[in-house]
């Protein structure tokens, strides 16, 4: 119980304090979880419209690898990153390990068929709804994708909301291929799982509070933006 | 929204480079015993400030860090394996290796001592009896070097723990901080670094019942990863690092370094 | 509605639709010429939003043929036409918005787009909701606005399939209204109902399905006035078919 009192009384310390070397480590989380969400964004959105909208073979088995995919334990993934991008491993020569770059690339294959597979079932359902009219109009493949991801984009802003919660929380990943590398390579919960093996509690939980903090003012900030725009585009 | 899309991509792409296109400082491997007792974290920036060579500590147990050795993942490596480091020189996978400290093992166990070993003198005889006596012990089971040592007190106490893993014997796998925090909440017995346990805040009810033994003795040695194996690694700031730890400004640095008012290392690079 | 070469007539030959093993259309034989306006009137399910989808090519006929006049390519066929549904589609955007999409998508350029909007706004009544979300609109200003969407494409064809089937009178002579207006700028009408009424007032021919097979084709006072098949005399005074 005394833990979580002096948990509660780090995370305020550490909030307040604006600690230099606190404020890397949450800039380095932020900086790797957006930046994978974003390229699982620039690979996700296209992949589930286009596997949602367009009859190819082996369509069924693509849409359940992606749902499959959605599980993909971040410790696998960031085994196999790391033994790719390993010195000894076909792209070593990159000398990508233990960077953030790594980190970059692991948490983008965790987060992206998140994107996709959600994408996927939006756009589907979406295009119940649009499909005689786009059909009637003639849209080329690329306008009806642009179509249906403008006007779904609320939706899928909770579909990037998931893939970022996924992100910013997970540690099994960016413990291998970055090596918690004190200034270079720690994130949020890399520290976390630091200050746990050497013991120090409260200051672990402390971290921990402050990541919630940080999770909850990006789905705050999203869901404001959502709802005044779905209130002008009249989302029902 | 083509341009606009044009320039997040663009901004997006030079954010990435900017991660990619850091200077390419020193990759050390070294084991979580060194780093978690906080060690690395005051005598490296010394070395940094002096030659302005950034470090980068990745910590993983010995075994480990003698894989990223292998395949040239790290530039140089400090751990605590004597028969491993000799091995792994001699296969050529290091370029040649050095002494740079020592420090030594206890046991730890809970309070009231339920395998009452706390007056013995010798090692072995300990974990003989916590053995007999059936007393939770948690062991690192990772092939790092405080494992290979625990290993080495159960040959001499002529015990092979493996038959009872799962009962009385935990292996947890992790570092010596994780292996801690296990016997403290199991309140059971560990063998565990000096330095660790000194730094360690979550002793719960544990506290040192073996110490002084010599087969608890110990050593750490530096190793050059072999540039001729792996061209690319930064073999001259390797060389300088090595030679600044085994040198006056290092040893000096090591032997400053205290938790309390206790010294936990004790440097001893061989004189030239 | 200038375009070099008509698409219309259009041919229908054998047209025969199944799915799921049911035969729901059967051997439908049509022609359709310019000029005239043609409803397509039948009871519910007798197949007459099956046969504006087939013709406007939102579904594959099971066998039969459906032939533009000079058509080369089904593109160019399926842009000079145009489709309104009982059920609109609003795109979830603003009323200004949903006709600029369908600028847009025709490849219109940019700088003339929203003038043209504004008008087809203007000519459906609803310059006043502009801005207003098309999703929030009422039935009625809904399907107008569809239409207006339909009318900056300049079709030569315009399919409406029962467009007034869920509306008030007052808005269903609105929509007619505004269906005049297409037929008087010389696009060539064909439109689906079971309203006796509104196919009085609008048809200047009828196609009269029942259970999926073409009954009679005949002008429309002809039809009216001496409908020649017993389902169509019992249709014409009011009474169920089965």
């Amino acid at each position: 119980m005394s833990t979580i009192g002096s948990a509660l009384a780090e995370a305020g310390a550490l909030l307040i304090s604006f600690d230099a070397d606190f404020l890397e480590i949450v800039g380095l989380s932020l900086r790797v979880s957006l930046s994978a969400v974003a390229i699982a964004c620039l690979i996700g959105f296209p992949l589930g419209a286009a596997v949602a909208l367009f009859k190819f073979p082996g369509r069924g088995l693509v849409s359940l690898l992606l749902n499959t995919f959605m599980g993909l334990p971040p410790v696998v993934v960031g085994l196999i990153v790391f033994l790719i991008l390993s010195r000894s491993g076909p792209l070593g020569v990159l000398g990508l390990l233990f960077t953030p770059t790594a980190m970059i690339i692991a948490q983008a294959i965790l987060v992206t068929p998140i994107i996709a597979a959600l994408t996927r079932q939006i756009i589907a359902d979406l295009w119940r709804e649009y499909g005689d009219h786009l059909n009637s109009l003639d849209a080329s493949p690329l306008d009806r994708i642009g179509t249906l991801i403008y006007d779904a984009r609320f939706s899928l802003a909770t579909a990037v909301l998931a893939g970022f919660g996924r992100a910013i929380a997970e540690v099994g990943a960016v413990m291998i291929v970055g090596g918690n590398i004190d200034h270079a390579t720690r994130v949020m919960t890399t520290a976390i799982a630091l200050e746990t093996s050497k013991g120090n509690l409260a200051t672990a939980l402390g971290l921990g509070i402050v990541l919630l903090v940080i999770a909850l003012s990006v789905n705050a900030a999203v869901q404001l933006v959502n709802a005044s725009g779905a209130r002008k585009a009249a989302m029902a | 929204m083509v341009t606009r899309l044009t320039a997040a991509l663009t901004i997006l792409l030079l954010w990435f480079a900017g991660a990619v296109a850091q200077a390419a400082p020193l990759t050390l491997a070294s084991t979580t015993s060194t780093d978690n007792s906080g060690l690395l974290g005051e005598i490296l920036p010394q070395f940094t400030k002096t030659t302005g060579i950034p470090v980068r500590v990745v910590a993983v147990g010995t075994g480990a860090a003698l894989n990223l050795g292998r395949a040239g993942d790290a530039d140089v490596l400090l751990v605590h394996a004597r028969e491993d480091e000799d091995a792994f020189v001699a296969a050529g996978y290091g370029a040649f290796r050095r002494d740079v400290m020592f420090n030594d093992f206890v046991i730890v166990g809970p309070r009231d001592d339920p395998a009452g070993v706390g007056d013995l003198k010798d090692a072995a005889a300990a974990l003989a009896r916590i053995a007999e006596t059936e007393n939770t012990f948690v062991s690192r089971g990772d092939d790092s070097g405080t494992h290979k040592a625990e290993l080495r007190i159960w040959r001499a106490a002529a015990f092979d723990p493996a038959s009872a893993s799962g009962g009385w014997y935990k292996e947890s796998g992790s570092g010596m901080g994780a292996t801690l925090n296990l016997a403290a909440g199991l309140n059971a017995y560990t063998l565990t670094d000096r330095g660790t346990w000194l730094s360690f805040r979550n002793r719960g009810d544990l506290q040192i019942v073996v110490e002084g033994d010599p087969p608890l003795f110990n050593p750490y040695g530096v190793i050059l990863v072999n540039p001729a194996r792996h061209p690319h690694i930064q073999a001259d700031t390797a060389r300088a690092f090595i030679d600044w730890l085994t040198g006056p400004d290092g040893q000096a640095a090591i032997a400053a370094f205290r938790i309390g008012d206790q010294q936990l290392f004790f440097p001893n690079a061989a004189r030239p | 509605m200038s375009s070099l070469q008509t698409i219309l007539p259009l041919e229908i030959r054998q047209l025969v639709f199944e799915a799921d093993g049911t035969r729901l259309l059967h051997d439908i034989n049509l022609s359709l010429a310019s000029g005239r306006r043609t409803v397509i009137l039948g009871p519910n399910g007798a197949g007459k939003s099956l046969l504006l989808r087939l013709c406007h090519g939102l579904l594959t006929p099971t066998s039969g043929e459906i032939l533009w006049r000079g058509a080369g390519s089904r593109e160019r066929a399926i842009r000079a036409q145009a489709m309104v549904f009982q059920r609109t589609v609003m795109l979830r955007r603003s009323a200004l918005a949903n006709i600029l999409h369908t600028l847009k998508i025709r490849n219109v350029p940019r700088p003339e787009r929203r003038e043209r909007a504004q008008a087809a706004l203007a000519m459906a009544g609803l310059a006043h909701l502009a801005d207003r979300p098309a999703r929030l609109m009422s039935g009625g200003e809904q399907q107008r606005l569809a239409l207006a969407r339909a009318w900056v494409t300049e079709p030569e064809v315009l399919f409406l399939d029962e467009p007034t089937a869920s509306l008030d009178p007052a808005a269903t002579r609105s929509v007619e209204s505004l269906v005049e207006g297409f037929h008087a700028a010389g696009t060539k009408i064909v439109m689906a109902t079971h309203d006796l009424g509104q196919a009085r007032r609008l048809a200047d021919e009828i196609v009269f399905l029942h259970k999926g097979r073409l009954l009679e084709f005949a002008p429309a006072e002809e039809f009216f006035e001496t409908p020649r098949t017993d389902e169509a005399r019992a249709f014409t005074a009011g009474e169920l078919l089965w």
